[in-house]
């Protein structure tokens, strides 16, 4: 084991490859979410009347997986996967210079998404689905995802084959089940059966191999579990690792980790059944759901402190590093996300809050809040040490932040009051015991809450707008590093 | 042990794996058998309904639509009897949604008619003031995909035992599984007033909307 990790010159090419179809595809998934947005605003910007015949490819219901898709695996992945070829390198103590084999599977890892996501533009945009959520594509490209998600394996257990550093550092831990997690249950709900084995029909139609409640509760085990082992441990992977970067601080607890970790990996699985509540589920396993739902509290918020505590003693630096006070927005987004999950999972709570916005809220105030001001965190970690260049502006960032956080705030407040709002009048009743409000007064008093939603979804995108032209600005016209900084990260004066 | 686990990686995704997959296996396997009986008397969907569920699928309704009535006296006010299980036995994939934008749909048969959702498939609004649907116009100058409805149907007979008798699905015989599902077609056609959907059936087609309708009038 030598440590002359000083020595080494890490390699970048596909760490940067994945952040520019990071930028991309956020650009893509947030326009088209806040289109999505002023859709249910107003029905007109469906634009059936300008476009007749061809408004089925801007129809909210085509649309709609287009946005969940392309900002999970377009703009998400694309994010883990840039910080997977930057992080691993350092905590392996290796460069990919040294291994032209891995560089190589670097590159067919990024070519082979490419083309996926191409495939999946085109084919979610002609209505070509097999209809499960967060699981829409066909089941040819499908194949081709388990090819992808095999060669970033290999690349995955190539470079832990080959460290100098021993011991896994934690990041890698929550890398490593990701990939298992996911593996496992992509494939187990996507189980299908080309229907063209009867000799008729299109070759892109397929059944899945379970029906009604079987199909539904192996959809959300997987379902949820998108969110667990995308949105949740690959970004926690993420964040142990920027957060003591970025604060010249070790974690604050090996222990604390430990312990979140092992029993983050151990409940999330079952917290699923929490979307089948009152569903046609077995009772025994909606209570499960529900009460590991609330177990998971524990797991979430021993990471989130843990990060929170790394910057104890640092605290001076949210004032003099944006970057920083991103994570600490990012940790507390996870924090308020992972206890308003919870409570949406106690029976009495789902019963109101199940099928309306308030639902769609709590995933934006995550993801908005949590995941991506952590993806773009790590990417203004990375990016002067990617390029050798300092960031271009620190006073962007800052006014990037404020912009975005307001438009979080927009969005989930207006969301809470619309999904309460609309479950409450959903079980209104007179004197007599009959039905108060039609249901389409219950979509008509949504209107305002609509529109708030919309201006809030549209600042976020302006917001990362900003990010985008400060991370362009930063990669051709930043000023020269000439040595990398041993913590903050260097950011221009202007 | 969790040391010893970080410096052997194989060891630490192994025990990893197992810690990960046991949830799935304790909740799954217990319940699959049971859950995937059909109640009595439950038919396979016909041809003609196949191609209206893929309609259904394709243009993604269970965004803004649920099909799943929940166990509450609001509810059952509302749509009709609660969910059952059984109910969705043929449902390959389960079309529950997670959303309710506009009114859940598991027993619109019940209360809709065919000349109703023609015209609320053409101008949402112009039936139901206040609605944020988008009209589909398309539906009505596509041809539904009576082929690939024919092959899923024989598909799940020939893997799941799904039972379909002999004049609902005939065996290797596109012909006739055509002429069923037009046969079918008919009485939503006679129902409905839209000269292209008329023309379409004349010559031997199936508009995408009256496959979405027969899908729609079967639940109940």
């Amino acid at each position: 084991m030598q440590s002359s990790s000083a020595s080494l010159s890490y390699d970048y090419s596909v760490a940067k490859l994945f952040t520019y179809t990071m930028v991309i595809f956020g650009i893509i998934g947030m326009l088209v979410g806040v289109l999505l947005a002023f859709q249910m605003a107003w029905p007109a910007f469906n634009l059936t009347g300008i476009l007749g015949d061809y408004g089925e490819f801007v129809a909210f219901g085509r649309l709609r997986p287009l946005h969940t898709n392309g900002i999970i695996y377009g703009f998400m992945l694309s994010g883990i996967w840039a910080a997977w070829y930057y992080i691993s390198q350092r905590v392996l103590k290796i460069s990919f210079n040294e291994y032209p084999f891995l560089k190589a599977l670097g590159y067919i890892h990024f070519w082979l998404y490419v083309l996926i996501l191409a495939l999946a533009v085109v084919t979610l945009f002609a209505g070509l689905t097999q209809n499960k959520e967060y699981i829409e594509l066909i089941w040819p490209i499908d194949l081709l995802i388990v090819v992808l998600w095999v060669v970033w394996g290999l690349h995955m257990w190539g470079a832990i084959g080959v460290r100098r550093e021993k011991s896994l550092y934690i990041s890698l831990w929550y890398f490593i089940a990701t990939f298992l997690a996911i593996a496992m249950l992509y494939i187990t709900n996507n189980l299908q059966i080309p229907t063209i084995v009867s000799g008729y029909g299109s070759i892109f139609n397929s059944v899945s191999m379970y029906s009604g409640t079987n199909d539904g509760l192996i959809q959300w085990w997987w379902g949820h579990n998108a969110v667990a082992f995308v949105f949740t441990s690959a970004v926690i992977a993420l964040v142990y690792y920027f957060m003591p970067k970025e604060a010249g601080a070790p974690v604050y607890s090996y222990k604390l980790s430990l312990y979140s970790f092992w029993s983050l990996m151990f409940v999330y699985l079952w917290a699923g059944g929490h979307h089948l509540i009152y569903s046609t589920v077995p009772d025994w396993m909606q209570t499960m759901g529900s009460v590991f739902s609330v177990v998971l509290i524990l797991p979430s918020w021993g990471t989130a402190i843990n990060f929170l505590l790394t910057l104890r003693g640092q605290w001076h630096q949210v004032t003099t590093n944006p970057i920083i006070k991103m994570l600490i927005l990012a940790s507390v987004f996870y924090m308020f996300s992972t206890l308003e999950g919870p409570i949406q999972s106690i029976k009495s709570v789902n019963a109101l809050a199940h099928f309306t916005d308030w639902i769609v809220g709590h995933v934006h105030d995550g993801v908005l809040g949590w995941v991506c001001f952590s993806v773009m965190a790590a990417t203004y970690h990375m990016v002067p040490r990617m390029y050798g260049r300092k960031l271009y502006s620190a006073k962007l960032i800052d006014i990037q932040f404020w912009i975005q956080t307001t438009g979080i705030v927009l969005y989930f407040t207006s969301m809470w009051i619309a999904g309460i709002t609309q479950g409450l009048m959903w079980r209104a009743v007179d004197d007599y015991g009959n039905l108060l409000y039609s249901f389409i007064s219950t979509v008509e008093a949504l209107h305002p809450y609509y529109i708030i939603r919309g201006v809030g979804g549209a600042l976020y995108f302006v917001g990362f707008l900003i990010f985008v032209w400060n991370v362009i600005k930063s990669i051709t016209s930043g000023d020269k590093v000439e040595k990398e900084p041993v913590a903050a990260t260097p950011i221009s004066a202007n | 042990m969790f040391h010893w686990l970080e410096k052997h990686p194989f060891f630490f995704a192994v025990f990893l794996f197992l810690t990960i997959a046991f949830a799935g296996l304790v909740e799954i396997i217990p319940g699959f058998a049971q859950a995937s009986r059909p109640i009595v008397g439950l038919e396979p969907y016909t041809i003609l309904q196949l191609a209206g569920k893929n309609v259904y699928l394709k243009e993604n309704c269970n965004a803004c639509h649920s099909q799943l009535i929940r166990p509450f006296k609001s509810e059952t006010d509302r749509y009709g009897h609660f969910s059952l299980s059984g109910e969705f036995a043929y449902d390959r994939p389960f079309t529950w949604g997670s959303k309710r934008t506009g009114p859940d749909l598991a027993r619109v048969g019940n209360y809709r008619t065919t000349d109703w959702h023609e015209g609320h498939m053409k101008d949402p609004q112009g039936v139901v003031n206040g609605s944020i649907m988008p009209p589909y116009p398309w539906l009505f100058n596509k041809i539904a995909d009576i082929d690939t409805a024919y092959a899923e149907a024989l598909t799940v007979k020939l893997v799941f035992n799904t039972p379909y008798s002999p004049d609902q699905l005939p065996d290797n015989d596109l012909a006739s599984a055509k002429r069923i599902a037009l046969t079918e077609a008919r009485a939503i056609v006679d129902n409905m007033k839209d000269p292209a959907v008329k023309a379409a059936y004349e010559r031997g087609e199936v508009s995408e909307i009256v496959a979405l309708i027969a899908y729609l009038n079967s639940r109940q």
